[in-house]
């Protein structure tokens, strides 16, 4: 018996199986279920009737379609403020603009709810309204240095000697930038706006502490259903999301071939 | 000149916008004041009163199941990541490539999701939710990280020295123990302080398995403590501890990536 | 096979990864003390052979033994040999002494033997004073040695080394062989040496065993190997040299190039194709008279070095590599003579390409994985297995992977003095052989088209 088990260990690729068990269980499995909820009723009996309810609830499109708008709006928010930044960083010293990066990273290691409750705080001590501009910069704040990181990435590593060619071939320094450097740092771009879009898309919480309750998101819906028992609608909203994601990823996937996105 | 006066401005005024909310927190956190914005003079009560335990005792379970959740998930995640990636480095291109695949999508996933999909797990396999949902919860999400900070040591690893241990006469376990694992340690160490970060900063997916039986995190506390309207004054100070800690181990995970670069 | 004092005995060794044979049916034997070098082209199977040996894979079927025991089964840790890796493999976390020590700690001996041990080993590897140096800042060469260092320590019976001088630079290269060869012949134990560098092997060796295609091609002194090769794929590995098709007339007679020449060689039969394999030194330059058995024209001289190096065109457009102490200049006529002594004649491996078929109907036949038109066959039923035969000059190599029948892979090419004789593995995994005068070059892609009329079918 121990020679079993001495065997089946020594085969370093085995060692790979109890963590495929496990994500199978945690993984796999409940996102199987999300599915299957999404499209069963309260008995268990395979029904469309969640995302009719959906479709036909005003309520939930508007908050839906507004989501969506508030994503958009954040993430071209983000890409402004933080292109520039992620440009001048990558042109600093390195060792310099690796500190400023960590700086810029830094408030991402705070419970995002403190970070809101900041945001709030900042607002009742400038004495400013909180609503939908609120909203906007609550997100921005939150969400802008996942935009600023991967473009910081991709300019960083960007050959230096390119940028030389195109002076060398006879571009002035604005051809230098919209000719060169902008197409190039094109996949830190995408998976910017992926990595800002997707949380602002199905945040939950934030928006209400920002609104004093007065903006619903999405994904505070989703969390509303599931919280008042709704699990199949709930499920199903969930789905619609996933969508939205999968969709978001497949539209990045094609520019963005690396691991740019990682923060840290 | 002006050009980089300007782009350096520009830079600082942006940091200014993302430290002012936490600026504010951290000073009035030097303040008696129970509304924030209204300073009353320099008082360290609400540090020595959030130490004495003189605030609500669910704030101070909360604290403490925080750092239990994320002390447990941390460690299990780093165990369970480590035997991975190194299963994982062993396996064939395709089943390796399926594995990162699966391995990334907590990662990818919108947290909202993850949350209600573990959720959905527990309730249909009739697990009540509570402290260890919650673990398992925060290892499904933290182990992705600690697989991918080890994996890199794998493959820079000369894939040979493996076999020059057995070479030189190790069993594969003491290979393994006297080989593979000091090369691999610094992402252990690493996987290990993002996975308590993690943890301890997580929401979305908390509020989704901790159930109803009253427990609570930090987030959760928090998050119901804004609900109804007010913000506990200590959670400033408390805020800011937790700000000046997650800066210190920020600090001391570069220095490790920094050794391990240079070598 | 040869003598067998040995210490390695491989026999009917075959490695398989999926389909394809990595290794082949491998026999050889390994004398006690012996320096053995493994020699071949990249990727063709002497790392496998090696790892098989050291335990880090195991083989498909066949027997290994080591000493006269079956260490087929064996793991790695506890066979009596260790390897020097081809990048070192040194544990970057301990220090030279502790890279070194690893082996003899695991075998729990006191610290002072260790320590013993390790000061000889250093020496041996000439890096006194090393000891508590951190692997990351040495030198590859200083690595190198502390491979080495870390593997003889441990008195291995068989010392095993996977290309260990291929990231060093020439210089560093040459000195290293210097010092391996004077290090086996101190420590008195057996080498087992994979190399793809024929010099390396010739220098090092006491004998070598030529690979290629997972089979052994030839296990001989390096002397015979050079002066003697067995086939065509030996003789171009090893050294420049001309290879030609050749006929053997009769005994001590063989035509080439246009020409009879006198040779040492006999029993081949009389009028049976050849190669003839002429080393570039042993062709002797003279100016052009009517005695001179091959004339021609320079077509190119390089100087390289000690000699000059030319590529001479004689009137029939066979082209002969040359080396001579002198140059002639481009354009001039010269006279070529090589002694009968230095004429090597080996057998033909094969005349035309052999193939295993089945028979579709009477103008189709199937082969290599594809049906292919023929001339009409006679005599066979349709759906007969039978023997395919096609002529090297009527295979033809397309540019366009699709305008041929089957495609494949260019794996090997032989320059014979007026053409090329490729070797192309096709997709179907098996090797079909192609004269051409078109340049291909190694790993082409290639389409494969054989013309109806050239198809001969065979009654198996």
């Amino acid at each position: 018996m121990n020679t079993q088990i001495a065997t089946f260990l020594s085969k370093r690729r085995n060692w790979a199986i109890p963590y495929t068990v496990f994500m199978f269980v945690f993984v796999v499995m409940p996102l199987v279920l999300i599915f299957w909820y999404g499209f069963t009723d309260a008995d268990g009996t395979l029904t469309l009737a969640n995302f009719k309810k959906f479709v036909t609830s005003s309520e939930a499109v508007n908050t839906f379609v507004y989501s969506i708008g508030i994503a958009v709006i954040t993430t071209l928010v983000c890409l402004l403020l933080g292109y520039p930044a992620a440009y001048i960083l990558s042109r600093a010293d390195l060792n310099a603009s690796r500190t400023m990066v960590v700086l810029f990273i830094l408030p991402m290691w705070i419970n995002i709810l403190i970070r809101t409750l900041a945001t709030v705080a900042l607002f009742d001590f400038l004495n400013l309204p909180l609503g939908e501009g609120a909203l906007i910069f609550g997100m921005v704040y939150n969400f802008l240095p996942f935009m600023i990181y991967p473009i910081y990435n991709t300019l960083q590593k960007m050959d230096t000697n390119l940028i030389e060619a195109a002076q060398d071939l006879g571009a002035n320094p604005f051809q230098v930038f919209t000719k060169t450097i902008f197409p190039l740092s094109v996949p830190g771009i995408t998976s910017g706006v992926v990595m800002v879009f997707m949380p602002t898309v199905s945040t939950f919480a934030i928006a209400e502490l920002l609104t004093i309750n007065n903006i619903k998101l999405f994904g505070t819906t989703v969390q509303e259903s599931i919280n008042n028992g709704m699990w199949n609608y709930g499920a199903a909203l969930s789905l619609i999301m996933l969508l939205l994601i999968g969709v978001t990823i497949l539209f990045s996937s094609d520019s963005n071939n690396s691991n740019e996105g990682g923060v840290l | 000149m002006m050009k980089k006066i300007f782009a350096q401005a520009y830079l600082w005024l942006l940091l200014a916008l993302l430290y002012a909310p936490i600026l504010i927190i951290m000073i009035f956190s030097f303040t008696e004041s129970k509304v924030l914005g209204n300073w009353t003079g320099f008082s360290t009560k609400l540090y020595t009163s959030l130490f004495a335990g003189e605030v609500q005792c669910s704030l101070i379970s909360a604290i403490w199941n925080t750092f239990a959740i994320a002390t447990i998930a941390a460690s299990v995640s780093t165990i369970l990541g480590s035997i991975a990636a190194i299963g994982i480095y062993n396996l064939k291109v395709r089943a390796r490539q399926v594995m990162l695949f699966s391995n990334a999508i907590p990662m990818v996933n919108a947290d909202i999701i993850t949350g209600v999909s573990l959720f959905l797990l527990f309730v249909s396999l009739g697990v009540s939710q509570g402290f260890t949902t919650v673990v398992l919860a925060h290892i499904t999400f933290c182990t992705p990280y600690v697989v991918l900070s080890i994996m890199p040591r794998l493959q820079r690893m000369n894939r040979n020295i493996y076999e020059a241990a057995l070479d030189l006469g190790a069993t594969p376990f003491q290979a393994l123990r006297k080989v593979i694992l000091p090369e691999i340690r610094p992402g252990m160490i690493s996987g290990f302080i993002l996975a308590f970060t993690l943890s301890i900063d997580d929401f979305a997916i908390t509020i989704f398995t901790i159930g109803n039986e009253g427990l609570e995190t930090l987030s959760t506390f928090i998050y119901a403590d804004a609900r109804k309207g007010g913000l506990t004054p200590e959670l400033r100070p408390l805020s800011t501890i937790i700000f000046v800690t997650v800066l210190l181990l920020l600090v001391i995970i570069n220095r490790c990536a920094e050794k391990a670069a240079k070598k | 096979m040869q003598k067998c004092d040995s210490i390695i005995e491989i026999k009917h060794v075959s490695k398989y990864f999926g389909e394809k044979a990595v290794l082949d049916d491998v026999n050889m034997c390994i004398s006690k003390g012996e320096f053995v070098t493994i020699l071949g082209p990249s990727g063709r199977g002497k790392t496998t052979l090696l790892r098989l040996i050291a335990g880090f894979q195991s083989a498909t079927s066949g027997e290994i033994t080591i000493a006269g025991r079956d260490i087929t089964q064996t793991p790695p840790h506890k066979r009596p040999v260790n390897t020097v890796f081809q990048k070192y493999a040194l544990f970057p976390h301990l220090n030279v002494f502790d890279n070194i020590a690893f082996g003899l700690k695991l075998k729990k001996l006191p610290s002072s033997l260790i320590e013993q041990k390790m000061k000889h080993a250093l020496k041996m590897v000439g890096m006194t004073g090393y000891e508590y140096r951190d692997v990351d800042s040495l030198s590859g060469g200083q690595q190198q040695r502390v491979a080495i260092a870390r593997a003889i320590v441990n008195e291995p019976e068989v010392l095993l080394l996977d290309e260990p001088l291929a990231a060093l630079d020439l210089k560093m290269r040459k000195d290293m062989q210097m010092e391996l060869k004077e290090m086996h012949r101190s420590l008195g134990i057996t080498f087992v040496y994979v190399t793809h560098d024929q010099e390396e092997a010739l220098t090092l060796s006491d004998t070598i065993v030529v690979m290629s295609e997972g089979k052994i091609q030839q296990i001989s002194t390096p002397i015979d190997i050079y002066n003697e090769p067995v086939n065509s794929f030996v003789a171009d590995f090893i050294g420049e040299s001309n290879i030609l098709n050749g006929m053997m007339i009769k005994d001590r007679e063989v035509s080439f190039a246009g020409h009879c020449f006198e040779c040492v060689d006999t029993g081949f039969g009389e009028m049976s194709p050849v190669d003839v394999v002429i080393r570039p030194e042993d062709i002797i330059l003279f100016d052009p008279n009517e005695n001179a058995p091959l004339t021609g024209q320079v077509a190119s001289c390089v100087f390289k070095g000690v000699h000059y190096e030319m590529a001479i065109v004689n009137n029939g457009g066979y082209e002969f590599l040359v080396q001579n102490y002198h140059s002639y200049e481009v354009g001039s006529q010269v006279g070529m003579m090589i002694k009968p002594t230095e004429i090597h004649v080996m057998k033909k491996e094969r005349m035309y390409n052999t193939l295993e078929g089945k028979l579709i109907d009477a103008t189709h036949v199937e082969f290599l994985g594809t049906q292919f038109a023929c001339s009409e066959v006679t005599g066979i039923e349709p759906g007969a297995e039978v023997w395919v035969e096609v002529d090297f000059h009527n295979v033809i190599l397309e540019d366009n992977e699709e305008d041929g029948d089957l495609t494949g892979e260019v794996t090997f090419i032989l320059y014979k003095g007026n053409h090329y004789h490729l070797t192309v593995w096709t997709d179907w995994d098996e090797n079909i052989f192609v004269d051409t005068h078109d340049v291909w070059d190694d790993g082409d892609r290639v389409g494969i088209t054989i013309p109806a009329e050239y198809i001969r079918v065979i009654k198996k």
